[in-house]
């Protein structure tokens, strides 16, 4: 799947997008928070305060028990300040 | 009813988009516009340009969403959504929201509306350039909380954040 991220969360881990494989047990949004998390320190100081962080699977806004599974484009990003 | 709803890196005119809303029409009997424009300070510091990051794909869907929410909430004749994307000068246009109706209630209604969730919901994030000591600083600016509170009021069951 591919990942996108926007704002200080593409800063911090230092790319605008990837393509990932998670591994089996990895289900929900959360999950793969935790997983990322762990790939690095750019990606532990992006995730650090898990509840800033927005998501959306295949660009619909979803919260951090939403199921993974099918998606095709996960984006992460920070609480949006547009208007 | 045909809105309109755009994302764009140049500036807009407001004037010509509500006219646009109601011309040759004679069953509008209100046209709100409203226009968002970038400040030169935050929190008393000169600010030198603001830059607007977006999500393309899901701004589009997601404000078009919100359109056809109002739509169904409100009787309006026209509605318009125009935000921009990339560096903004203070004095400049942000967003415009232009919505047109038969009574002015429902146009105002539909306009705070939709600027309450463009504000919380749409995939836009404001980064600001403040001048420092040595050049200018760049920072992500912060989601207000009022912002939410201010969107959560549209929700059916007020008091819960707007997460679906």
């Amino acid at each position: 799947m591919k990942l996108r991220y926007f704002a200080w969360v593409r800063e911090r881990i230092g790319k605008p997008e990837e393509e990932i494989e998670p591994p089996a047990g990895v289900a929900t949004i959360a999950d793969l928070v935790t997983w990322l998390s762990g790939r690095g320190e750019e990606y532990a100081h992006a995730f650090e305060n898990p509840r800033v962080i927005r998501a959306a699977i295949d660009r619909a806004h979803v919260r951090s028990d939403a199921a993974i599974s099918g998606a095709r484009e996960i984006a992460f990003f920070p609480p949006m300040t547009g208007g | 009813m045909a809105a309109t709803v755009r994302l764009q890196r140049e500036p807009f005119d407001a004037a010509s988009e509500a006219e646009k809303l109601r011309r040759g029409r004679s069953d509008i009997g209100a046209v709100v516009t409203f226009t968002g424009i970038c400040r030169g300070d935050e929190a008393d510091a000169p600010l030198v340009a603001m830059t607007l990051e977006h999500y393309p794909d899901m701004a589009d869907a997601e404000i078009a969403r919100h359109v056809a929410a109002a739509e169904r909430r409100w009787p309006l004749l026209g509605v318009a959504v125009i935000h921009r994307y990339g560096r903004i000068q203070p004095g400049e246009d942000i967003v415009l929201v232009v919505t047109a109706a038969a009574h002015r209630q429902d146009a105002f209604a539909a306009a705070e509306f939709l600027m309450d969730y463009l504000k919380t919901r749409a995939p836009f994030w404001k980064q600001i350039e403040l001048a420092g000591g040595g050049g200018t600083d760049k920072i992500w600016v912060e989601a207000k909380r009022s912002d939410d509170a201010l969107a959560d009021r549209w929700a059916p069951s007020s008091g819960r954040r707007a997460a679906e």
